[in-house]
């Protein structure tokens, strides 16, 4: 699959590290970029390399797409380097999405943690399009320190002006932080699960997910009830090349979304 | 007047504790009230309490010296402030302060700890569910501790 030209529109710095691009075309039309929340692009920087993003803006909103990115290596380096009306290359939408259908009816509780929440981003848009198709929804967002902490905003006017139970948390702050301090997974005792109606959403860090997977399992949640993003090296994203496998699984086309129970093996042999 | 043990028993620490038990530890409980920037109490002092959350939030500090306090935790309604009134020499390690208004029921760890000495069954049932707060801290610190937010 050949990566299609894509300019940037705009750039912006969320936190010290995390930045988010905003993708257009001028060669195609805006719906072959027509993606669900949870899938991800091939993003190609010319003359450096491609990185997997996940897209992380509305799904419905047509005009453009936005990626955040975390600045870890060559080219996410290069990415970061990129201005307004620069040219990239982008191949995709690819893997498989939250499953949104089948957790209608159900309460949801969505754990994020760092740049997990860029992933989720579009499902928490989808939910609050279709509040009324949803029980209770809750996002539990955990990040290192209050700077780093993604869409402080619009987590803000989320809270404000949707029926939705937000609750942040960061790793480490200093004493003028009015919120919380600690680990993503205390804040599960202020989310008050019925454990039968809820489905769970889990993004972020192996090792945060490993928490948080194993503290939703002491609050009563089956496996098959939680849903997991993996993230894997990734070359041909298409099934091919095998350099994402994890156990007999792709995670670029069985991917990156598995239900917990699916993978649940795997996933604990290779815990820390 | 609130009745205490009605209190007490909507407490998740205190769910499912027999009634008998409950009656026990009512006798070493009292309401307290914080207002916002209180300091409930300080690194080094007496633990003679620990508390139950009712409402509002609590921020556990270390004093980092010459990088200042440290906010390590924060707790809110449902939780448990303070283990050190169970372990000797009962002395706080953190300072803890209201965040807002905070209302909670104060255990006498003297008066539990006697109680727990009198009767070694509420003895085990208290060490069982403090050992379980203990292992979720523990859980806590070692995810701060492994920074797994950071990349690069
Ligand atoms: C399905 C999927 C979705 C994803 N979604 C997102 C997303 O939305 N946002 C996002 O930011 N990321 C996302 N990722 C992760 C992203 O793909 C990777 O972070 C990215 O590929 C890194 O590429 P890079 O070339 O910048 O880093 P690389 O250079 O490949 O480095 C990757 C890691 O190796 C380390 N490293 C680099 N060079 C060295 C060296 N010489 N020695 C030792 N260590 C080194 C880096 O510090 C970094 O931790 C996703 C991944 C997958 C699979
Ligand atoms: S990246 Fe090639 S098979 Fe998944």
């Amino acid at each position: 699959m050949i990566p299609r030209q894509v300019r940037v529109k705009k750039i912006f710095w969320e936190t010290e590290d995390v930045f988010t691009l905003e993708l257009v075309s001028e060669d195609y039309p805006m719906s072959e970029f027509y993606f669900r929340p949870g899938q991800f692009n091939m993003l190609y920087a010319f003359g450096v390399g491609e990185a997997a993003i996940s897209i992380s803006s509305d799904s419905a909103k047509k005009n453009s797409i936005l990626h955040s990115i975390h600045k870890v290596g060559y080219v996410t380096n290069a990415l970061s380097k990129l201005k307004k009306g620069d040219v990239i290359g982008i191949r995709g939408p690819f893997g498989k999405a939250w499953p949104l259908e089948e957790i209608k009816g159900y309460d949801i509780c969505i754990m994020a943690g760092g740049i997990g929440l860029a992933p989720l981003r579009p499902s928490i848009y989808y939910i609050l399009k279709h509040r009324k198709q949803y029980g209770k929804f809750t996002l539990l967002y955990g990040a290192r320190s209050p700077r780093d902490m993604l869409y402080p905003v619009e987590l803000e006017q989320w809270a404000k002006k949707h029926d939705i139970h937000i609750e942040t948390i960061v790793d480490r702050a200093d004493s003028m932080w009015r919120g919380q301090v600690g680990v993503v997974t205390e804040l599960i005792d202020y989310a008050e699960l019925d454990p039968e109606r809820t489905r769970s959403m889990v993004c972020g860090p192996e090792i945060m997910m490993k928490y948080s997977i194993d503290e939703l399992k002491k609050n009563g949640l089956n496996e098959d009830q939680i849903y997991l993003s993996l993230e894997r090296n990734m070359k041909c994203a298409l099934g091919f090349c095998g350099h994402c496998q994890y156990g007999p699984s792709f995670v670029c086309k069985e991917g990156p979304v598995f239900n917990f129970s699916k993978v649940k093996d795997i996933f604990e042999i290779r815990e820390l | 007047m609130e009745d205490l043990s009605g209190v007490l028993r909507n407490h998740p620490f205190i769910k499912d504790l027999d009634e008998n038990y409950l009656k026990q530890i009512t006798g070493c409980a009292s309401n307290v009230l914080y207002h916002e920037n209180d300091i409930i109490f300080s690194e080094g002092d007496e633990a003679v309490q620990f508390y139950l959350i009712r409402t509002g939030k609590v921020a556990l500090e270390i004093n980092g010296r010459e990088k200042g306090n440290v906010r390590i935790l924060t707790m809110g309604p449902g939780q448990i402030l303070g283990w050190s009134w169970i372990i000797s020499p009962y002395k706080w390690h953190f300072e803890a302060r209201a965040l807002e208004d905070v209302r909670a029921i104060a255990l006498d760890g003297e008066c539990l700890r006697n109680k727990c000495e009198e009767d070694p069954k509420l003895g085990y049932e208290m060490l069982k569910r403090f050992s379980h707060i203990l292992e979720q801290r523990l859980q806590s610190t070692r995810m701060q501790l492994l920074d797994v937010y950071k990349r690069g």
